[in-house]
């Protein structure tokens, strides 16, 4: 007898047969009836009209019968929240009932019921069962709080259950205490900045303590809540590490990898001269290891995360390689990311063994998997110099294989190899060209043809094969294209005279023929550039490449160390902080690892910090200039670049176009070339004025530093800071904003425990980190600090726009003073609006918010004018000049989207400018003129 | 936590849903099944898909998905174990883990999955405890329950849930007193074509049935425990005693558990207790090719290896073959060009071999990937890593029960490359 009998009444009367059953005298068939009735819903069915029927069968002794009713009420209360309250009744009894079982039954089930009604009448029952003698019942009831907040989140306030929750973390025993985390924890995720887990030493000590003995689902709540911690010296993050340790050898890899966690997060307070550093570090590697041998699907979760601790710590697994190595029969998602962790650990020591292992995985049958371990090979050579010619030859073999895709790959990877060793196995072009006809994947045509224009003197056809491709040239994708014309210019800057009709063949396809905008562009400039100065051309297109970086796909490092917070999450899997993809990600707060501290010194914690100002920090880190350029020019063939981390996309864009005014659309960039860098003939000026447009675009590249900075000025006296004086100034630095402050102490005592904060103000500016002073500052010492801003704070009108009022706090008293920020700072690096647009925009705005200005006493040409503003972010749009005056067209936007429109006009020979201002809100026109006149006159 | 909770078969219905917060539409799913599409084999559907509004983690087991759903930023580990708790339970209390159980026992299934989580926070995931608030259902007990009108549910505070050992429940008796251990052991291991192995590591566990009355407390000491360096424990063991004497010391859950899984790595020697000598050949000009294996011992330690089993995925150029094995069966499926020999026993004077020829697609070029051969077998009566438990007491009871130890050495992923 199986519960299949439940199903097999299909008959139309069914429901009504139920409700006679369910109204039945007879105990056991009322019994088979609700489990029929449960059945049905168990596969969906819709049982919801024999409500009434079912709640009447809830007042019974028999336990299986209630819980049973139990299951059908959390189903569909909902649908019936008048019928529900039928059944308070029966739940404010049960909660009162001598058994534990059945008061925690009651109170567990209440909880599940989803209708605002019944919830008044919950709170009562509940608040008993937080302070039930039975730790069963307390433990459900601290569950319950967690659903109770779910339905109502004000009426659980109101009702001081949170207050009574965090008592609980405090429970004598540990499994109640386990769940009150786990409660507080979920309740905290809907309110990110509310202090929930308001964690103290004591607590964390209780926790430490309940951790031992707790069930594994206990301990992995209990050490996520630990993760987010601060200890306040190294000595605490020691002795929670010491505590911590053994959850390592636990049989739930869940409870392991929260640990990891804990031990990454932690780690990075000890000092690594610390014995104690080093045996951490082994005790690290076997867990991981362990988690490889578990099921595939807990292998990938774990390989994700192995993938970040290998970026962030690679000493920790650098002996265990051979872990990695990938079994045939591994699912093709395993494989993938044992291949990515493969490469990372790829050293001089083991290359051998890698290479040997990625040569057998090439001959493997899944497509995908053989690509990547192609392109693997070619990460190797780039990565281990010592290896790239063993890299190269394998790849040789290959390519020797003439298996379709593997061709393609290798291909793609060898431009790779002689980018980064140029003038070193270029023998091999000749077998590469024997495989031209088998290429049909842009990726890997591209890449072919960017060799043979590379290396075009070496190769004796090297037009010969260029033109082969030209003849289908409007069936190749862009990308093809593209790399096709700058390969046959590079052809014709080495070859003139055998090359002329092959480039002016290409010049006009590209300009002519073709609709993309892109392509267009870039045969107009070699156009121009060509015909104007050759020898400039050559200097340009022909110019030597910067090497390229050796690990391009690394994960940008201040998003690493939010993401090993974040260990064993799903942010983990994705390799993205959780505020990218958590669906109504409320303002999450950014974690970051915890500085490093000096063993006796009382750093400062940023609990010190005032409660406003947020913890977080945005990761804005902008590449090096060095590392920008290789990527700009990178983007030439779209080597395997991952793309840059979301959080700060824009940053990098902005500060890509900074750089990009003459330098992208001359090196191609299919990714970015700025559009209104070049107007194309019929558009705009003559030739020759575009082509100088674009050198005087490009000179601003030289004022790349930072936009002006005013020097520092007193803003609060130490009269009236009980000694403390402060001096500062604003700065903008590609993309962040800083305030940078001076800080002396004129009394006769030490000074410490800095923090800063601001009020509200007209563009949300507010701190991205806490104010650093680590050491106490002693009488007559000054400490300089840039503190970095950000403009997410909240907003509200001040009068003047720019007023920003701060106070300053430290161990003496509370300071406030007020200063005027230059309105320059706010001005973004994508402030350049497109041409088109600006004159549609600059009509758009009515005339009314236009606002005129006098800029008196500036002896600049127009030029200068331009390069001088673009390094504060004014960009000049246009340039026209009439009747012997110049005017220049420019625009600029704020942090908050404003954009503002100007029109320069400049009278040679005389030192007063005319400046015409539009905007939206015109209100920020005069701030903006000071802003003009401040750059313009330092 | 854990939203939701679909089972789907392979067919792609979806034949039972759990809800433990509100009820999460079963289109939801369509996500799944997408991916599943696109994955072709079951084995390669990825474990955590996103969908717009919620994260959908699955398991793959017996044929069927357990589909989780999750809707805030929860550990996917924690997921993920929780599902393989919910696939063991159900072996646990059906014996069998399939579509058809489950839905001829939905409703302990339902009342099971009711108590395993609470508002998605697990509550009794422990086999004993579950046990004792619904119990399995067995022929004798649905017979009585039919006619006397009880229940299998039980009516008790599950008592272990509050002690300090909460796998183990009170009051347990038996008559006859019994702990027996098993460590078996899997190689893993890749041997390349020379017969040189790339990589072996050894997982290990120590599986243990103990059916001890009252509150034992056992220890269990080994010859040689510096092998274990790397060890997951049963939450029972007490680690302090371990780190300090290497001596695992635990008041067993009564029953069927695990004490504890160990990994003997790739740095430490491992020991490969057979040999493939292998000659596949295809030829350029040709359609037939040479197939030759043979299976030997290697260190055995002088024990017999047995239970082995051959199988090897040909390439797809491979139309069929004729293959004479000098022991065993052996057969080739031409649709999945799959070939298996089951070897049965080695005898080390008289090698198994398999012996034959490959006939191949006429006119195509020889296949560029080799075959890899998988290899299973089993040696009885050794644990390869050297493991030998030195003794075992029990502390705690006044009787006197009886001990036994087992070992055993399976192939794990063994596979030898050509």
């Amino acid at each position: 007898m199986t519960d299949s009998k439940y199903f097999t009444t299909t008959k139309k009367g069914e429901i009504f047969e139920l409700k006679a059953e369910l109204n039945s005298d007879k105990k056991e068939k009322k019994k088979e009836a609700v489990k029929k009735v449960i059945a049905s819903m168990t596969v969906g069915k819709d049982v919801s009209a024999l409500f009434p029927d079912v709640v009447n069968c809830m007042q019974t002794d028999n336990l299986e019968l209630k819980k049973l009713v139990y299951l059908y009420l959390m189903n569909y209360a909902k649908s019936q929240p008048d019928m529900a309250i039928m059944a308070v009744n029966t739940f404010v009894k049960d909660c009162e009932d001598p058994n534990p079982l059945i008061r925690a039954l009651a109170v567990r089930t209440m909880g599940c019921i989803r209708v605002d009604k019944i919830t008044e009448y919950l709170c009562e029952p509940l608040r008993k069962c937080l302070k039930d003698e039975d730790p069963y019942v307390r433990k459900t009831a601290a569950v319950c709080v967690a659903k109770l907040h779910d339905i109502n989140a004000q009426l659980v306030e109101d009702q001081g259950f949170l207050d009574t929750l965090k008592d609980l973390i405090s429970d004598s025993n540990p499994m109640v205490v386990a769940n009150a985390v786990a409660a507080l924890s979920e309740i905290a995720e809907s309110h990110p900045s509310s202090n929930l887990l308001d964690l103290n030493p004591q607590s964390i000590n209780k926790l430490l303590t309940a951790l031992n003995e707790c069930t594994e689902w206990g301990q992995i709540f209990i050490l996520d809540c630990l993760a987010n911690y601060m200890p306040k010296d190294d000595r605490e993050a020691q002795s929670i590490c010491e505590r911590v340790t053994p959850r390592l050898s636990h049989a739930n890899s869940a409870v392991v990898l929260s640990a990891v966690k804990v031990l990454m997060k932690f780690m990075e307070m000890l000092s690594k001269d610390l014995d104690y550093y080093g045996t951490l570090l082994k005790k690290l590697a076997p867990p991981l290891v362990t988690l490889l041998s578990a099921e595939p699907e807990l292998q990938y979760v774990a390989l994700r995360n192995i993938n970040l601790i290998v970026q962030k710590r690679p000493e920790i697994l650098k002996h265990e390689m051979k872990v990695f190595f990938v079994k045939y029969n591994d699912p093709i998602y395993v494989k993938l990311e044992k291949l990515d962790i493969m490469i990372r650990l790829a050293s001089q020591a083991n290359i051998a063994q890698v290479l040997a292992e990625l040569k057998e995985y090439a001959t493997e049958v899944d497509v995908d998997f053989v690509r990547k371990a192609v392109r693997a090979i070619g990460r190797c050579a780039i990565k281990v110099e010592q290896s790239a010619e063993r890299c190269v030859s394998t790849l040789l073999d290959l390519i020797q294989t003439k298996v379709n895709y593997v061709v393609q790959e290798a291909i793609v990877v060898i431009k790779d190899i002689f980018r980064k060793y140029p003038n070193k196995y270029e023998s091999v072009i000749a077998t590469l060209c024997e495989n031209l006809d088998s290429l049909d994947e842009p990726e890997a045509r591209a890449a072919m043809i960017w060799i043979v224009g590379e290396y075009a003197e070496r190769i004796d056809n090297a037009d010969e094969l260029l033109e082969s491709f030209l003849e289908g040239f409007h069936d190749e994708s862009t990308q093809v294209q593209l790399q096709l014309l700058t390969a046959i210019v590079k052809l014709f800057l080495k070859k003139p005279t055998e090359t002329q009709e092959l480039v002016q063949q290409v010049l006009s396809l590209a300009t002519q023929d073709s609709d993309n905008p892109d392509l267009r562009d870039r045969g107009y400039i070699y156009w121009r550039l060509l015909s104007t100065d050759p020898v400039a051309a050559k200097e340009v297109v022909l110019a030597e490449k910067p090497l390229i970086s050796e690990e391009t796909d690394l994960i940008e490092p201040t998003l690493l160390d939010e993401l090993i917070c974040y260990i064993g999450t799903l942010a983990s899997v994705y390799h993205k902080p959780p505020s990218a993809f958590v669906e109504g990600s409320r303002g999450i707060v950014h974690k970051s690892l915890p500085p490093r501290t000096g063993s006796s010194e009382s750093a400062e914690s940023p609990d010190a910090a005032p409660s406003g100002a947020p913890p977080s920090e945005q990761p804005a880190v902008i590449p090096t200039q060095g590392d920008l350029l290789g990527d700009l020019l990178n983007l030439d063939l779209g080597p395997p670049v991952s793309g840059p981390p979301v959080a700060t996309s824009s940053v990098q864009m902005g500060a890509v176009d900074l750089l990009g005014g003459g330098l992208d659309s001359l090196m191609g960039g299919t990714g970015f070339t700025a559009p209104s860098a070049v107007m194309p003939a019929n558009l705009g000026p003559p030739p020759s004025g575009g082509l100088g447009d674009l050198f005087d675009l490009a000179g601003g590249v030289g004022t790349l530093s930072g936009s002006h900075v005013a020097p520092k000025t007193v803003w609060l006296p130490a009269m009236k800071a009980k000694g403390l004086e402060i001096s500062g100034t604003f700065s903008r630095q590609v993309g962040a904003i800083s305030m940078d402050l001076l800080l002396t102490n004129k009394a006769l005592q030490v000074m410490s425990d800095f923090a800063i904060q601001f009020n509200r103000n007209s563009f949300g500016l507010a701190p991205a980190a806490p104010l650093q002073i680590h050491a106490p500052l002693a009488p007559n010492q000054t400490v300089e600090i840039s503190l970095p801003l950000n403009t997410v704070g909240s907003v509200m009108k001040m009068d003047p726009l720019n007023n920003l009022q701060v106070a300053v706090k430290n161990n003496i008293d509370v300071f406030y003073f007020s200063t005027l920020y230059p309105l320059h700072i706010l001005f973004v690096e994508d402030g350049k609006m497109e041409r088109q647009m600006f004159l549609a925009t600059w009509k758009d705005i009515p005339n009314e918010n236009e606002a005129q200005f006098q800029i008196k006493d500036c002896p600049l040409s127009a030029d200068a004018v331009s390069s001088k503003l673009q390094g504060s972010n004014i960009f000049t749009v246009a340039k026209r000049n009439v009747e012997g005056q110049d005017m220049l067209y420019q625009s600029l936007k704020l942090t908050n989207g404003i954009w503002v429109l100007a029109e320069l006009r400049i009278q040679p020979g005389s030192p007063s400018f005319t400046l015409s201002l539009k905007c939206r809100a015109p209100e920020v026109s005069h701030y903006v003129y000071q802003a003009y006149e401040t750059i313009l006159k330092n | 936590m854990i939203h939701s909770l679909f089972l789907i078969n392979s067919s792609g219905d979806i034949f039972l849903e759990k809800h433990w917060k509100s009820v999460v539409s079963r289109s939801v799913c369509d996500y799944f099944f997408e991916a599943q599409e696109r994955a072709t084999e079951a084995e390669n559907v990825p474990p955590v898909i996103p969908t717009p509004h919620h994260y959908l983690l699955n398991v793959y087991r017996h044929k069927i998905f357990f589909v989780a759903v999750i809707q805030t930023e929860v550990p996917p580990l924690f997921v993920i174990e929780f599902l393989h708790r919910v696939v063991d339970t159900f072996q646990d209390y059906f014996g069998v883990c399939s579509e058809v159980v489950i839905k001829d026992n939905v409703v302990v299934v339902y009342e099971v999955l009711e108590e395993m989580l609470d508002n998605g926070f697990p509550l009794a995931t422990e086999s004993n405890i579950l046990k004792e608030l619904i119990k399995p259902p067995t022929i004798l007990r649905t017979v009585v329950n039919t006619i006397t009108g009880s229940t299998n549910v039980g009516d008790q505070l599950p008592t272990g849930q509050l002690s300090v050992v909460p796998w183990r429940r009170t009051g347990v008796k038996y008559t006859n007193n019994e702990a027996y251990f098993d460590v078996i052991e899997e190689i893993d291991a890749i041997i390349d074509k020379s017969g040189s192995t790339i990589t072996a590591e050894i997982q290990g566990v120590i599986d243990a049935c103990v059916k001890l009355t009252g509150m034992p407390d056992l220890t269990l000491s080994f010859m040689n425990p510096r092998l274990l360096d790397d060890v997951s424990f049963h939450p029972c063991v007490r680690f302090k005693r371990w780190e300090s004497e290497r001596i695992l010391s635990f008041i067993p859950p009564d029953g069927n558990f695990r004490l504890l899984s160990y990994h003997v790595s790739a740095q430490n020697l491992v020991a490969i207790p057979v040999y493939v000598k292998h000659n596949i050949s295809f030829r350029d000009s040709s359609s037939l090719g040479r197939f030759e294996i043979t299976v030997g011992p290697k260190q055995t330690m002088g024990k017999t290896v047995e239970g082995v089993m051959v199988t090897s995925q040909m390439p797809k150029g491979v139309l069929n073959m004729s293959l004479t094995p000098s022991q065993g069966m052996h057969t080739f499926d031409p649709v999945t060009k799959l070939l298996s020999w089951d070897v049965g026993k080695i005898n080390p004077q008289k090698l198994p071999n398999l012996k034959g020829t490959m006939s191949l697609q006429a006119g195509t070029s020889k296949p560029d990937e080799n075959p890899t051969i998988n290899l299973q077998f089993k040696i009885q009566q050794l644990a390869i890593s050297g493991l030998k438990v030195n003794r075992l007491d029990m502390y705690g009871e006044k009787y006197k029960p009886f001990k036994g130890i087992k070992y055993m050495t399976k192939a794990g992923k063994f596979q030898v490359r050509t």
